[in-house]
């Protein structure tokens, strides 16, 4: 059987001034799967996220795709898992776009025709090909958090993270990214509290909750429980239902 | 983001024969032509007329609007007036010179003046010419293949790019604190001003932690590869030997 994407075992993480934002999650993420991490803020959704490539480590155990995160492997998993974080200009910090993109690849050491035919590639995925070129201070917030996440696909991961992609994006450019992360063939997990967006890429839902899961399930039960979503300072907007929405 | 533009234009403009040279030929020369200026002995002024002949031919070539490069150049006159300030005090032995109302004009003096001008006009406008004709990634990638170390073009290109960033974090700052009314005019007010400057620190300190995270994200080691690799051309190697033949005849002459 192949091995999950992410196999979480009672994760404890605390920060060095002694809060603790993971009190035992157990998470298991099935390769090919799409998953909404949803939670309040200071829930510990960006904490979770930064042990999936081994940037914090936490007491317990986390593998991915059967490899344990541990000094050894970092940069196999790093390989392997491409987050995306929340504001893109964190992640775009070279002169170029294609610079940014290329920086991935040329991490991992291949040749200059492979990392030239990957940041090609990847632009054209998400729709930015003709942008090489040009300097991310020339982008808008839109088109700037796409580059972010070809910066990322470059590096061909098997399993994509996404913090907060929705953050922030005008109604057209939160449309195209959806498209495109609905048309990328690998598992994603995205760590959000937009809920209508999650319920858009995801079809599975995991509600985090003062550092533990507190619910997990196929995402029209969690967000069509109100109860539930309620007594996790989470709501839908006003005005939209999930049963039968789905298309 | 556009905002920031307006602080921060960028200083390439146009193109032209001169825009296309390679970045390496334009950085040898320009700043060679700077340091053959600076050695140049003051007295030899048809030399120093020489150098900015060049300049004057190269930025022909170059297209650059008058204006624009003008504008540019005056960046030496607060320089050049500073030295005028205290030309009365400079060797007042010397032969030659002028009364100018009570005050004694030395020759020597004049001809430090003479000198300062001379030599900082040839050289902010040679900086002048390289700035406008080449694009700053341009610019890096050349220093870059000119040996630069990797950990110094690295940090120049991040200043670069997060200078937008800090710019247009700055007018929001203020902004927010103009729609509150305060004006940062008074001295009284420094404190507040102190604080808003700490602010912006702290927040670039906390931008640069999550710029490492996202670059450790993808597999950053320390070690970054250099950019792709540059190729002379023949109107690059016309360009070099042009300029380095005028300057050594000139040079070896004055």
């Amino acid at each position: 059987m192949e091995p999950a994407a992410v196999d979480i075992v009672d994760l404890h993480f605390s920060y060095p001034d002694g809060t603790p934002a993971l009190c035992g999650v157990n998470l298991r993420v099935q390769a090919g799967e799409s998953v909404a991490v949803i939670g309040p803020n200071g829930a510990g959704k960006s904490t979770l996220l930064l042990h999936l490539n081994g940037i914090l480590r936490g007491q317990g155990q986390v593998c991915i795709f059967g490899v344990r995160v541990q000094d050894g492997t970092l940069r196999e998993i790093r390989r392997r898992v491409g987050v995306v974080f929340q504001d893109p200009d964190d992640q775009l910090f070279l002169t170029s776009v294609a610079q940014d993109v290329a920086f991935g690849p040329s991490n991992m050491r291949l040749s200059e025709e492979e990392i030239a035919r990957r940041v090609h590639e990847s632009l054209a995925a998400v729709d930015m090909q003709a942008f090489g070129d040009r300097a991310a201070h020339h982008l808008s917030f839109g088109q700037k958090k796409r580059v972010a996440t070809a910066t990322v696909l470059s590096m061909q991961p098997d399993l994509l993270v996404l913090d907060e992609p929705s953050a922030n994006l005008d109604p057209r450019a939160r449309r195209q990214l959806v498209r495109i992360l609905r048309g990328l063939p690998v598992t994603k997990i995205i760590v959000t509290h937009d809920l209508p967006y999650a319920y858009e890429i995801c079809e599975r839902a995991v509600i985090l909750s003062g550092g533990r899961v507190a619910a997990d399930g196929p995402i029209d039960d969690i967000l069509g429980d109100g109860e539930l979503l309620d007594s996790h300072d989470l709501e839908l907007p006003y005005g939209f239902a999930v049963a039968g929405a789905r298309s | 983001m556009s905002g920031a533009h307006h602080f921060l234009t960028e200083a390439q403009y146009g193109d032209s024969l001169v825009h296309r040279l390679d970045p390496r030929v334009k950085i040898m020369g320009l700043m060679g032509l700077t340091v053959v200026s600076v050695s140049t002995p003051a007295d030899a002024v048809w030399a120093f007329a020489s150098y900015l002949g060049v300049l004057l031919f190269l930025l022909g070539l170059s297209r650059l609007p008058l204006v624009l490069v003008l504008r540019r150049v005056a960046l030496v006159l607060p320089f050049i007036l500073m030295v005028a300030v205290f030309l009365p005090f400079f060797g007042r032995a010397g032969g030659g010179g002028y009364n100018v109302g009570s005050v004694r004009i030395s020759g020597a003096g004049l001809l430090v003046l003479w000198n300062v001008t001379a030599k900082a006009t040839v050289g902010v406008t040679a900086m002048t010419l390289l700035a406008s004709t080449t694009s700053f990634p341009e610019l890096v990638a050349g220093l870059e293949r000119l040996r630069t170390p990797r950990l110094f073009t690295l940090i120049v290109s991040f200043m670069y790019r997060y200078s937008f960033l800090f710019v247009e974090e700055f007018r929001r700052m203020r902004r927010a604190m103009e729609a509150r009314n305060f004006q940062g005019r008074w001295l009284w007010q420094a404190g507040i001003v102190g604080h808003m400057v700490s602010s912006l620190f702290l927040r670039s300190y906390q931008r640069g932690e999550r710029v490492y995270l996202a670059m450790v994200s993808r597999g950053y080691d320390g070690s970054m590869r250099a950019s792709a690799p540059l190729a002379l051309r023949r109107a690059d190697a016309a360009f070099i030997t042009g300029l380095a033949t005028v300057l050594l005849a000139v040079r070896i002459t004055a």
